[in-house]
């Protein structure tokens, strides 16, 4: 149906500008399922590997269908349920699912597709504004200790990476996460414009989202969520330099269906580890911001176990699962 | 003049034939998918990103200007020749567009929004240029509390589209609000009244619910009328172009209408429905003939075009300044400035003047070209209204399905839209307004969220919400739009013009 709508709708009136397939592609056509809404990041992510894919020829055609809703969970649910076999459809999702699959309940889970690759990430740093007392981690720290209540977080919606991220940093200071005051946002931009605006102590967000702000005077970033320090921030300091044992990244995977066969696995994960080596793909990273955190392999499928098992901890410390 | 100078070197970019070509691929493609309900302008430029990446930054940019203004133009043809809002910031434009198009003014109704639009946009575009700065520094001072005032005021003024009984108007003002508290908490994280629907967890979206109270509803009437129905819908009545009173009736609420929608659309949290909800409230206060209101006022039209306009400019502000994108279809457009390498922020308009004064030329061209594209197509327009009945809401129930399923192919949402569409039959049929029940789905969501907010902020203490000045003045025109109409009885000894007409 989406095809048929989409294609009558929109996409026919822009046929005549489409990048016309090569000949040479391995694998013909593909669907890629970003479940979101156009805009957001695994929509970015889906149409980048889109982009990537058909500009080194590839793969001749590739398909983005959004179907959002509930952190992903309704399009990961779509996906196994409709697409059992299927070689020629894959799903974009991320560190968010993780969450989202636990609190919501989700009756299908991320064991239930077959993970191809982990793609990019995007660090977590804690800003604050300006003209704030607080200067440093130190300072956050304390004020923390002082009372937790009085440090309000501005971040994105209750259970997201945002939000775990301020729950990892409470418990790793020694403060109950369950008194963290976390006021959620639904998008980055109003979120940003109550930090901007002085209304909430903190903020957490990628940081990406405070960059362009700490160098216009008008934030200033404490720390980021990384191992080492980031060519983009190389004067912020890690939570970890500051003695908090906090390293989290917002990842952004690409999965393919349940019950494909081994073959069809490898020749996916081919194709995939050759678009992460192309230019393309490396100058639409540098465009957006994204780290190339790659990984696939028993090594990611290693790292999600890890992943899935720590979100379920941190998710009850908050309080936000059973 | 630096900014006069920077424009004119933008027009310059914007009036290339190139340029102009692109503005006026953009500005169909925005029509046509603003005209579908449920399909926007944030879809299509999504849809368009990958295939402008060749282009050069300042046509793409051009054309993505067109798709978003022609995509604001496209929802109000909708709402008024069919009764389909597109875009939920043409809802209110419904109400009266399409009792005036019914009426055989439809013309007038299309032409006043067009012209009011244009006008809207071209101020809101002029104060994008100059006031920018200054506007987003008002705009972010605007906390939680400030936020949940102005929800309050908004609450208060739209008893203005309750129709005759306040009672029947609070009643579906409460269905809205019961169905907004369908979905997970946006600050707790917990599901509530989803049913163990995973659908549901989302909420229930605000233009699958305008669409079938407002088109599939009435579709139902009609049928269910059957040849009992006696309205006879009259294509063109009078003249199709405005007339000398239409004018004088439209234009001081275009004016209006511009200056609620530019600032409360540079609001972070400010959105394009909240002024189109004032602006209707405060046309049906301040028109001589109140008791035109809800059978075809021009004012009704007029005002909540230009708002939702003028609003649709004011969200570049913060987009531009800032980097704050704050709504779906700004954020979009922040992902298309990235692909070229852009970082809207606060020194976009020092690193890359010649883009920025660019985009906002070509939104000067794109609104200029909607006006010239759409006045001539005002008479072919209402001809859409002779199609004869059955065929005509035939092909709305068609047109409304398939906008609804384009958006979010899913079952779910389709039987939502039929429920709703029963709900809408049953509510007329008993005489309950409609309108109230999408302004509660609309505005309540937004004020839990705004209040509980400042409430976590001062860590629970009431106090809090009356404490700055600006959530105070906004309290205080609640108050005055309640008990206005009260004090002037009082004083006067007669009854005041309106808001008094409880049957």
């Amino acid at each position: 149906m989406t095809q048929i709508l989409r294609g009558a709708l929109v996409a026919a009136a822009l046929a005549a500008f489409a990048p016309m397939g090569a000949a040479h592609a391995e694998i013909k056509d593909l669907k890629i399922i970003a479940p979101a809404a156009p805009g957001g990041g695994w929509d970015q992510t889906a149409r980048s590997i889109q982009q990537a894919l058909q500009s080194d020829k590839l793969v001749s055609n590739v398909q983005v269908v959004n179907v959002p809703g509930a952190g992903g969970t309704i399009g990961l649910a779509q996906f196994v349920n409709a697409n059992k076999g299927d070689p020629n459809t894959l799903i974009v999702g991320g560190y968010v699912m993780v969450g989202a699959i636990i609190t919501n309940k989700s009756p299908v889970n991320l064991s239930q597709v077959t993970p191809i690759a982990r793609l990019t990430g995007e660090y977590e740093a804690i800003a604050v504004p300006a003209n704030s007392p607080i200067k440093s981690l130190a300072d956050l720290v304390a004020a923390l200790k002082a009372d937790p209540q009085k440090v309000s977080w501005a971040g994105g919606s209750a259970g997201g990476t945002d939000h775990i991220t301020a729950g990892l940093f409470a418990k790793g200071v020694g403060v109950d996460p369950t008194k963290v005051n976390y006021i959620a946002f639904s998008g980055g931009g109003e979120s940003l414009a109550s930090l901007l605006g002085g209304k909430v102590t903190a903020g957490i967000a990628s940081l990406s989202e405070y960059d362009s702000q700490a160098k216009a005077g008008k934030l200033r970033i404490l720390g980021v969520s990384s191992a080492q320090r980031l060519p983009e921030a190389p004067d912020v300091p890690t939570f970890k330099e500051a003695g908090i044992d906090v390293e989290i990244q917002n990842w952004r995977m690409i999965a393919a269906a349940p019950g494909i066969t081994p073959e069809q696995k490898k020749e996916i994960s081919e194709t995939i580890e050759k678009m992460v080596k192309s230019k393309a793909w490396t100058e639409l990273l540098a465009q957006k911001g994204w780290a190339n955190t790659y990984l696939s392999g028993s090594a990611f499928d290693a790292q999600l176990a890890k992943d899935i098992s720590a979100t379920q901890t941190i998710l009850k410390d908050i309080g936000l699962a059973q | 003049m630096d900014t006069f100078a920077a424009l004119s070197q933008g027009l310059t970019v914007a009036l290339q034939p190139i340029n102009l070509l692109f503005a006026f691929v953009g500005v169909m493609l925005g029509t046509a998918v603003g005209v579908l309900p449920g399909i926007g302008p944030a879809l299509t430029v999504a849809l368009l990103l990958p295939i402008t990446f060749k282009l050069d930054p300042a046509g793409s940019l051009i054309m993505f200007a067109g798709i978003y203004y022609g995509g604001m133009y496209g929802g109000s043809t909708a709402s008024i020749l069919l009764n389909t809002p597109g875009e939920s910031s043409s809802i209110v434009t419904a109400l009266e567009g399409n009792k005036m198009a019914r009426a055989g003014r439809g013309g007038p109704a299309l032409a006043t929004a067009a012209i009011g639009s244009f006008v809207a946009g071209t101020i809101a575009t002029i104060g994008l240029a100059l006031v920018a700065p200054t506007v987003v520094d008002i705009a972010i001072s605007f906390g939680p509390e400030d936020y949940f005032a102005l929800m309050v005021l908004a609450f208060t003024t739209v008893s203005a589209a309750f129709g005759s009984s306040v009672t029947r108007g609070l009643t579906s003002l409460f269905l809205g609000l019961a169905l907004g508290l369908i979905g997970i908490d946006l600050q707790s994280g917990q599901a509530r009244l989803s049913f163990s629907i995973p659908d549901l967890l989302d909420g229930v979206e605000v233009t699958t619910l305008a669409v079938a109270l407002f088109a599939i509803g009435e579709t139902l009437s009609v049928a269910a009328a059957g040849a009992r129905a006696d309205e006879i819908i009259e294509p063109v009545k009078g003249s199709v172009f405005m007339t000398r009173e239409d004018w004088k009736r439209s234009w001081k609420p275009w004016i209006r209408g511009t200056f609620l929608g530019f600032p409360i659309g540079a609001m972070p949290a400010g959105g394009a429905e909240i002024p189109t909800f004032l602006s209707y409230a405060l046309e049906k206060r301040l028109c001589k003939k109140p008791d035109e209101f809800g059978n075809g006022a021009i004012e009704g039209v007029a005002g909540p075009e230009a708002a939702n306009n003028a609003a649709a400019a004011g969200v570049l502000v913060p987009l531009l300044t800032l980097g704050l994108p704050t709504s779906a279809t700004a954020a979009i457009m922040l992902a298309g400035f990235q692909q070229y390498g852009l970082n809207p922020g606060p020194l976009l308009f020092v690193t890359n003047p010649d883009l920025v004064w660019g985009l906002i030329a070509s939104l000067f061209i794109a609104n200029g070209m909607l006006l010239i594209l759409n006045l001539p197509l005002v008479g072919l327009w209402v001809r859409l209204l002779a199609i004869p009945r059955p065929w005509l809401y035939g092909g709305i129930l068609v047109f409304a399905t398939l906008g609804t399923l384009g958006a979010n192919p899913s079952l779910v949402e389709l039987g939502m839209l039929l429920i709703f569409g029963l709900l809408g039959y049953v509510l007329r049929r008993y005489d309950y307004p409609i309108a109230p029940v999408v302004v509660g789905l609309i505005l309540g969501p937004l004020s839990e969220q705004q209040l509980r907010r400042a409430l976590a902020i001062s860590v629970g203490d009431p106090l809090a919400l009356f404490q700055s000045p600006i959530a105070l003045t906004l309290y205080a025109l609640s108050a005055l739009a309640l008990f206005g109409p009260l004090l002037f009885f009082l004083l006067t000894g007669r009854k005041a013009p309106v808001g008094a007409d409880e049957d």
